[in-house]
């Protein structure tokens, strides 16, 4: 969806402020938020797309005003409720009113390392790889109102294809509970003036990763 | 809505702030739910601030100065760098990264000659990158364990370059 998440490019943000000496966590809640949102993925509460759309699905003034940890909060409040692992009312009261919705599996502390582990991404492939590395290709002008992976500043951009890494789950279609359905998935490199125009850096180049049906040959 | 808890947090106040009363209320629900067990939770804080930090990684590397960032949200290779800090998940970085790589390396006081080739690489899937930093003059001969101690978080990330041989005792 073109949302404000969607940030590549923007003007306007100021100037990157590094924070000297930063903890991992500024408050207790943020690391409690971050160990949630871990133990309900290795729950298969719901997969990491999900989060990312509901991040995007809040209102823009909550995103842009949010610190990271509480845009998690906010989205997984929403990931809990509308998938049916709690009522409003209970997260309202602070307390479960009725028994969970049985989950494939639960994060105890014996086996913490495993929650904290990336799962693969990776997938049996459904056709073959329609790119090659150096094969010109331009990224098709999509606009879904639904989670992307394909940001707006590099729609209807010609690059080229620099490598493939297999093919990975598809988080256009996992966000939307449409499955997995597996596509290559290639690191596609812009000129910037393909990307800022004919005033841009010339020594600067830019680097996705596109999936295969953001993609067209040139 | 007010409160939006930045980098102050009063843990030991007896009034809650509204983020810290709803993170408390998921905790107990889904905890009363049978989803989570709040010790592995304790496990997972214990382990991200203790335990994985900057640590070696693998490839990307070529003759030119390579940055890593996350336009879309904020995917960072976690496993091999730690959490990511507060700036690499800014407004101001996700979007100037990809258009005006020299000005953010101008924040962090780093200056590339003019003609230094730059790849910004936005981790828009599941792929993370980490960047192999170019070898400081003066290390020729060095062992791994020397030359890693001139390997800094955000020379990995690309913001930042290796220490000098000078900057390290």
């Amino acid at each position: 969806m073109d949302g404000v998440h969607d940030m590549g490019g923007t003007d306007g943000f100021g100037k990157v402020i590094a924070e000297k000496n930063e903890p991992p966590f500024h408050a207790k809640w943020e690391g409690r938020v971050l160990a949630m949102q871990r133990a309900m993925g290795y729950a298969g509460a719901w997969h990491i797309d999900h989060s990312r759309f509901a991040q995007e699905q809040l209102p823009p003034l909550d995103y842009l005003g949010s610190p990271y940890y509480r845009r998690w909060m906010l989205a997984m409040e929403k990931n809990v409720t509308e998938r049916g692992y709690a009522t409003p009312e209970e997260l309202k009261a602070g307390h479960a009113q009725t028994a969970g919705k049985n989950l494939k599996r639960k994060l105890t502390p014996d086996i913490v390392a495993e929650g904290m582990t990336r799962s693969s991404f990776y997938r049996q492939q459904q056709g073959p790889q329609k790119f090659q590395p150096g094969d010109r290709v331009r990224t098709k002008n999509i606009h879904p109102a639904t989670h992307t992976r394909l940001p707006r500043y590099a729609r209807g951009k010609t690059g080229v294809v620099e490598m493939c890494h297999g093919c990975h789950m598809f988080p256009d279609s996992v966000a939307t509970d449409r499955g997995d359905n597996p596509q290559w998935l290639y690191t596609v490199v812009f000129d910037s003036r393909e990307l800022w125009g004919p005033d841009a850096d010339p020594t600067l180049k830019i680097s996705i990763d596109a999936f295969e049906p953001y993609l067209e040959k040139v | 809505m007010a409160d939006h808890d930045h980098s102050h947090d009063h843990e030991h106040g007896s009034e809650l702030s509204e983020t810290q009363l709803r993170v408390r209320a998921l905790e107990t629900v889904l905890t009363e739910k049978g989803y989570i067990d709040p010790k592995a939770l304790d496990a997972i804080v214990e382990a991200y601030e203790t335990k994985i930090g900057p640590r070696n990684g693998s490839v990307v590397i070529a003759k030119r100065h390579n940055m890593i960032v996350c336009t879309l949200c904020s995917c960072y290779p976690w496993e091999v760098l730690g959490l990511p800090p507060v700036w690499y998940k800014s407004a101001p970085y996700r979007s100037r990264a990809v258009k005006d790589p020299r000005g953010v390396l101008d924040d962090f006081g780093v200056k590339l000659p003019k003609d230094t080739e730059i790849r910004v690489w936005d981790s828009t899937a599941e792929t993370r990158f980490i960047v192999l930093p170019m070898r400081p003059a003066g290390t020729e001969g060095w062992s791994e364990d020397k030359l890693a101690d001139l390997v800094t978080r955000d020379s990995m990330i690309g913001t930042g370059l290796a220490l000098n041989p000078s900057e390290v005792k």
